[in-house]
């Protein structure tokens, strides 16, 4: 069978099960998006191509599927690089097509070219330029392979305009062996020994659960180890849901604006259990000071994630759920003795620290940001999916909306990519069109891909928009207020778009709360509504974050309300 | 932690991009590249890089980890605290007026390298040898005066057990 290079990408596209895209075309990619016109696969059709890869990003976050974006050369690649920087920094499973000139002008300087492959190299997992049609399905394949397994990641595929168009006899690739790419899931057992025995001598454990137990599909594996040995757990901002907020055992979040008895725990625990962490200096603070009294066991697929930033007792590479699940039929065998006694000192002392310095804030007349994120919870039973953009908002979602479950809570951690909120909720809204989607927004934040709403209205995707404005880049002045003695140097954002009316010109609904007792109305209001709406509340202009580690201090030294 | 010389033995694929992979690792995190040297093998489609690094213990473990993350790599070889033997090859151009060729000769002699180039006024050297003998041989002929220099940078192989 003679097909060209886009049909023969359609056909792997097929085979690997790919049911949307979402993408954004040009001159020398024109072939494949005529290709894809013609197959079953949903392409979503966005306004920026950085909100492509968002969108695919968010697909992915919430479905656990790899996502796929689709842009032409030239400005079209460079606008993917933030997305793509975004997905690497999370470990997100996507795959980006980029067209390419074609391959005798590359090197010319030529219209619309640039070395993309070049430029994405170190935030990519991989990357390819296709240079003969031949090899084009062989790639693909690679690509899905590489993208989602071991630590995910997206890479990015560089397709050649006469690579797309030049007609080859097709034959379905080899079974693909890739020679040196071997992630390790299963863990070594003599270090699951050693962690085993650490459990049961620990008087003062903590799990610490990551964004890699979310990947993994680890949830239930974490909650059983959890209960078996009543171990309280707190969660990175990644790790959020991997373990239900709700559960007694749960500290919460730990990090720079972590609970106040999650990075107490860490700084008296003896023993930390590891799982899908980085231990990134958000979440460690002053590394030197880091949980001063514990042995750790660190277990994560990726092997540089161990001994990275902070020395650990028992290193075990493996996939977080494999491994969790190994850990507990390990535990099956062992008598624990009365667990109930044994840490009664240690969970009253972590329940000594929730009730003095619980997460709190000052109700006043005007409308407090934690209030609409406490409200949106109890509305939403905490069923909802949750983006956020970057800043304060995307903080206190993480501090006052308790995830029950994983996959719900789609934040740009690694990266802090403002922007990020709007695109992903409309990948999540495409993944799970009747689940509802909520992305909690700041002001500035959402101006940074606003034009999204159109993709949102053009596919009926109805997306809510929960805007906590306080027309400031809130959290740059929060710094600026604590440690640059309130010199706000351009953070002010008073000159911004009427929200209301900026919804209602794309044809969604605009709603807006001033007052406290308007943050309810407006958030039955709107969440009821089957349509895209951005609901405005104008809270407190001057809100901090709290608690709040300053960076570099220890973890345990935290500025409070 | 102290630094330390490290002699990494890197076996990649051979195709285009991958040096840049390999550089981009070194330079995005901040590692240091003293000397490089790569090739393809017996096996056309791997090359062999040899690379010193120098750092200390942790960041060196780091590099290797780092290095075979790279879909790329097939393979890591730490030379460094093993059997091995190393070599690095050297042309050397130095000021032969008449009255110094005798003494040049005489060290080409005692460290068996070849004289690969003559001209009116100077001699091209070709030295074979690990990083004492370059030392030593260098430390010789400048007085003499060298005027260009290139080297390969070291490649290294692990000793087979006998
Ligand atoms: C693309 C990008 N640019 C700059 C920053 C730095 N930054 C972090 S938070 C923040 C303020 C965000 O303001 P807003 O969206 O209004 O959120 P708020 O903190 O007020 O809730 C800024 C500018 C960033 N994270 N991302
Ligand atoms: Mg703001």
């Amino acid at each position: 069978m003679k097909l060209t290079g886009a049909q023969i990408l359609m056909e792997v596209l097929k085979e690997e099960g790919v049911d949307t895209i979402f993408g954004f075309p040009g001159g020398v990619i024109i072939d494949v998006f005529d290709e894809l016109a013609k197959t079953d696969i949903k392409h979503i059709l966005v306004r920026h191509e950085q909100g492509a890869v968002h969108a695919a990003d968010g697909y992915a976050r919430a479905s656990g599927r790899v996502g796929v974006c689709l842009v032409t050369s030239g400005p079209g690649a460079t606008n993917t690089v933030t997305g793509i920087a975004t997905a690497y920094m999370d470990s997100i499973p996507l795959v980006i097509f980029t067209g390419q000139v074609p391959t005798q002008l590359i090197g010319n300087d030529a219209f619309q070219e640039v070395d993309i492959v070049g430029i994405t190299r170190p935030c990519t997992k991989h990357n390819y330029l296709v240079k003969r049609t031949e090899d084009l399905a062989g790639i693909v394949k690679e690509a899905f392979i590489i993208a989602a397994s071991g630590r995910p990641g997206p890479v990015l595929i560089d397709l050649p305009k006469d690579v797309s168009n030049t007609k080859i006899t097709y034959k379905a690739p080899k079974k693909i062996n890739l020679k040196s790419y071997k992630p390790t899931y299963n863990p070594n057992m003599n270090q699951l020994h050693k962690a085993v025995k650490l459990i049961k001598n620990a008087r003062k454990p903590i799990i610490f659960a990551g964004g890699g137990v979310v990947l993994s599909g680890g949830s239930k594996e974490l909650t059983e180890l959890a209960h078996k040995t009543r171990i309280p757990v707190t969660c990175s901002l990644m790790g959020l849901g991997a373990f239900p907020g709700t559960d007694p055992l749960c500290l919460g979040m730990i990090g720079m604006h972590g609970t106040y008895r999650a990075n107490m725990s860490s700084g008296d625990c003896d023993l930390i259990i590891a799982a899908g962490v980085r231990f990134d200096d958000r979440v460690t603070g002053k590394t030197d000071t880091f949980a001063p009294n514990a042995k750790i066991v660190h277990i994560d697929i990726d092997p540089t994630s161990i001994r990275k930033n902070i020395p650990v007792a028992v290193p075990v590479v493996g996939d977080c759920k494999i491994t969790l699940g190994y850990l507990n039929r390990l535990l099956d065998k062992e008598a624990l003795g009365d667990l109930e006694t044994k840490r009664k000192k240690w969970l009253d002392q972590i329940n000594q620290w929730k009730k003095t310095k619980p997460l709190e804030y000052k109700q006043k007349n005007i409308i407090k940001p934690q209030y609409v994120v406490e409200k949106l919870y109890e509305l939403t039973k905490g069923e909802a999916i949750i983006t956020t953009e970057v800043g304060q908002n995307q903080m206190w979602a993480a501090q006052y909306y308790h995830f029950k479950k994983p996959n719900r809570f789609i934040t740009s951690g690694g990266l802090g990519c403002m922007g990020f909120g709007l695109p992903a909720a409309i990948g999540a809204q495409v993944a799970f069109p009747n689940k509802l989607v909520v992305d909690i927004a700041g002001d500035g934040s959402i101006q940074m891909n606003i034009q999204e709403m159109a993709t949102a209205m053009q596919y009926s995707l109805p997306v809510k928009v929960v805007i906590l404005n306080n027309q400031y880049l809130g959290m740059v002045r929060q710094w600026q207020e604590l440690f640059y003695e309130k010199r706000y140097a351009a953070t002010g954002m008073e000159h911004a778009p009427d929200f209301v009316k900026l919804a209602e010109a794309y044809g969604a609904i605009g709603l807006r709360a001033t007052k406290p007792e308007e943050v309810e109305p407006v958030l039955i209001k709107g969440l009821a509504s089957p349509k895209t709406v951005i609901m405005d509340f104008a809270v407190e202009r001057e809100e901090c974050v709290y608690p709040m580690v300053p960076a570099g201090a220890p973890i345990t030294e935290m500025l409070l309300v | 932690m102290t630094e330390q010389k490290h002699i990494l033995s890197i076996l990649v694929d051979n195709q285009p991009g991958v040096l840049s992979r390999i550089a981009g690792l070194f330079s995005g995190r901040g590692y240091n590249i003293e000397s490089l040297s790569v090739a393809a093998t017996m096996d056309p489609l791997v090359s062999r890089i040899t690379m010193i690094t120098i750092a200390d213990t942790q960041i060196v473990e780091q590099i290797i980890k780092q290095l075979h993350k790279l879909i790329n790599v097939i393979k890591v070889y730490a030379l460094t605290g093993t059997s091995y033997v190393q070599r690095e090859m050297a042309l050397i151009k130095v000021q032969a007026k008449p009255e110094r060729r005798a003494e040049i000769l005489r060290i080409v002699d005692i460290f068996r390298c070849k004289v690969v180039d003559v001209g009116q006024d100077h001699y091209t050297l070709e030295v074979t040898g690990d990083e004492g003998k370059m030392t030593a041989i260098l430390n010789l002929l400048k007085p003499i005066g060298i005027k260009e220099i290139a080297k390969t940078g070291i490649i290294a192989l692990f000793r087979e057990s006998k």
